[in-house]
């Protein structure tokens, strides 16, 4: 019979909140950068003009059908070679799972646009809006609650497959937990504090998505006006 | 003074000519009810005037002004050009089209507030005004989602009125509404064609065309079919398929 002893682990909790910060920071950045640039991919794909169209469509294929791992090595110990820039882990992490959210959020923006009532676009243009201006008042504050559950599977998606890092030697949470566990020869403990500290911020980070979309729902809208 | 002239309209979509050649020439103040049957390009004619669809040939004059550039034999329309004609032609839509995201004022203030770019409490002003015109000042914090059908047009009529505009096209503005609504929604527009505003009215309720109307269109094969007073293209119509369509509106005595 195993005999769990947490204590080991708990002497060492300082580097697994160092880890768990890390894995947050390079998350919420990536989530904010994707959101970000996946509008613009998602405006450039849904343009009339082909030059804008093509490449956009491009980006998002390629970084949907590759695997986050061969991206992620790709950044890291390719991009030097042929750019020429030197990336630490963070950095090629960041580029790599921003450009791929954005991908990702491209094709959920553009559902979402396409997905509101050409009347919205009429009553806009009526009005005298130019597009822009029908995007940002009219049609994508619309588009966006819609959007706000396939945001959420992402961004839980997205911390999981942050992961990965540890491989580029990153110091997230689980590259952490491999440092305690080879220190303390705990890692049963280690694994099962680290799952449940995976558990606990996505299930809370999903009950706010959850009250935030039922306040939503209840302000009167989500209706044909 | 004339408000809007058009002369020779064509729009095509792909094969089919849907308007075959319009003239039609809008004084200040007239009202204009245009009749037809559906599919007989009555849409597309209130969405060619505001530029939502652009002719393939002819003229529009706005204010005295033609509107685009002639170059290579065709008629180029720059899209600035065309928000400005805009700003100053309010539409309104046989399914409201209100933004569900905005209360009521904030519906009719967004026009002034995001085109005019006037401040808010001005706006609100505006807004609020509007609202008390179309008989809905105490609907001002409601969403569309919680407004009757008859209410939602009637605060789509007031969006369109915030803009100050020199026409008002409506575009069946009571057919997507129960038979117990249409009553409001006419009381509206009716007290702004006695406020003296000029507006094209495309409307399956003769009854109001008769008593309202300056003048009356009737579309037909892309072209108007016949045109003149309501009493006579209502009660005297001249050409046998104004008269088949008349008919056809059994509900309709005058
Ligand atoms: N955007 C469009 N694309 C293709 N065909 C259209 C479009 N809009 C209207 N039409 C066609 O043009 C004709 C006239 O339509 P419309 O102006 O809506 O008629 P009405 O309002 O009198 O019922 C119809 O045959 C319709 O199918
Ligand atoms: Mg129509």
């Amino acid at each position: 019979m195993y005999r769990w002893d947490f204590a080991p682990v708990a002497a060492h909790l300082d580097l697994l909140a160092i880890g768990l910060f890390n894995t947050l920071r390079l998350t919420g950045a990536a989530l904010a950068f994707g959101v970000a640039l996946g509008l613009g991919l998602a405006l450039m794909r849904l343009s009339r003009r082909p030059w804008a169209a093509w490449p956009a469509g491009l980006v998002i294929e390629v970084f949907r059908t590759t695997p986050p791992l061969v991206q992620l090595f790709w950044f890291y110990f390719a991009a030097p070679l042929v750019v020429g820039v030197e990336m630490t882990p963070y950095l090629a992490a960041l580029v790599t799972f921003s450009i791929q959210s954005a991908a990702f959020f491209a094709e959920v923006f553009r559902a979402g646009i396409e997905s509101i009532e050409r009347g919205q676009w009429d009553a806009a243009r009526a009005l005298g809006m130019n597009r822009g201006q029908a995007l940002r008042r009219i049609v994508l504050p619309q588009a966006v609650k819609r959007m706000i559950p396939a945001f959420m599977e992402r961004a839980i998606e997205l911390m999981k497959t942050t992961t990965l890092v540890a491989t580029i030697s990153y110091a997230d949470l689980l590259f952490a937990a491999n440092e305690v566990s080879q220190k303390t020869f705990r890692p049963l403990e280690t694994y099962t504090a680290v799952a449940l500290a995976y558990f606990t911020v996505i299930y809370g980070a999903s009950l706010l998505a959850r009250r935030i979309e039922l306040r939503l729902a209840r302000s009167g809208e989500g209706t044909v006006g | 003074m004339t408000v809007l002239r058009l002369a020779g309209l064509v729009k095509r979509f792909g094969a089919n000519p849907v308007l075959r050649g319009i003239d039609l020439t809008v004084e200040r103040g007239e009202r204009i009810a245009i009749l037809g049957a559906s599919g007989s390009g009555k849409s597309t004619l209130l969405r060619c005037i505001n530029f939502m669809e652009l002719p393939d040939e002819g003229r529009v004059e706005f204010g005295g002004q033609v509107v685009g550039s002639e170059r290579d034999g065709r008629r180029r329309y720059a899209e600035r050009e065309l928000t400005q004609i805009r700003r100053q032609v309010g539409m309104v839509f046989q399914h409201f089209n209100l933004f569900p995201h905005m209360t009521a004022l904030g519906n009719v203030m967004e026009g002034p507030l995001t085109v005019l770019g006037q401040d808010r409490v001005q706006a609100e002003a505006r807004g609020r005004a509007e609202l008390a015109r179309v008989g809905l000042a105490d609907k001002a914090d409601a969403y569309p989602a919680h407004l009757s059908g008859g209410q939602k047009q009637r605060v789509a009529i007031a969006r369109a009125l915030a803009m100050d505009p020199a026409l008002l096209l409506f575009d069946e503005p009571t057919s997507a509404l129960d038979p117990a609504l249409v009553g409001e929604v006419l009381g509206t527009i009716r007290a702004l064609a006695e406020d003296g505003r000029t507006m094209l009215l495309v409307t399956h309720e003769l009854g109001f065309a008769y008593h309202v109307a300056s003048r009356v269109l009737f579309l037909a094969d892309g072209l108007i079919h016949e045109q003149g007073t309501p009493a006579e293209v209502l009660k005297e119509p001249r050409q046998a398929a104004t008269r088949a369509f008349i008919a056809s509106h059994k509900q309709f005595s005058l």
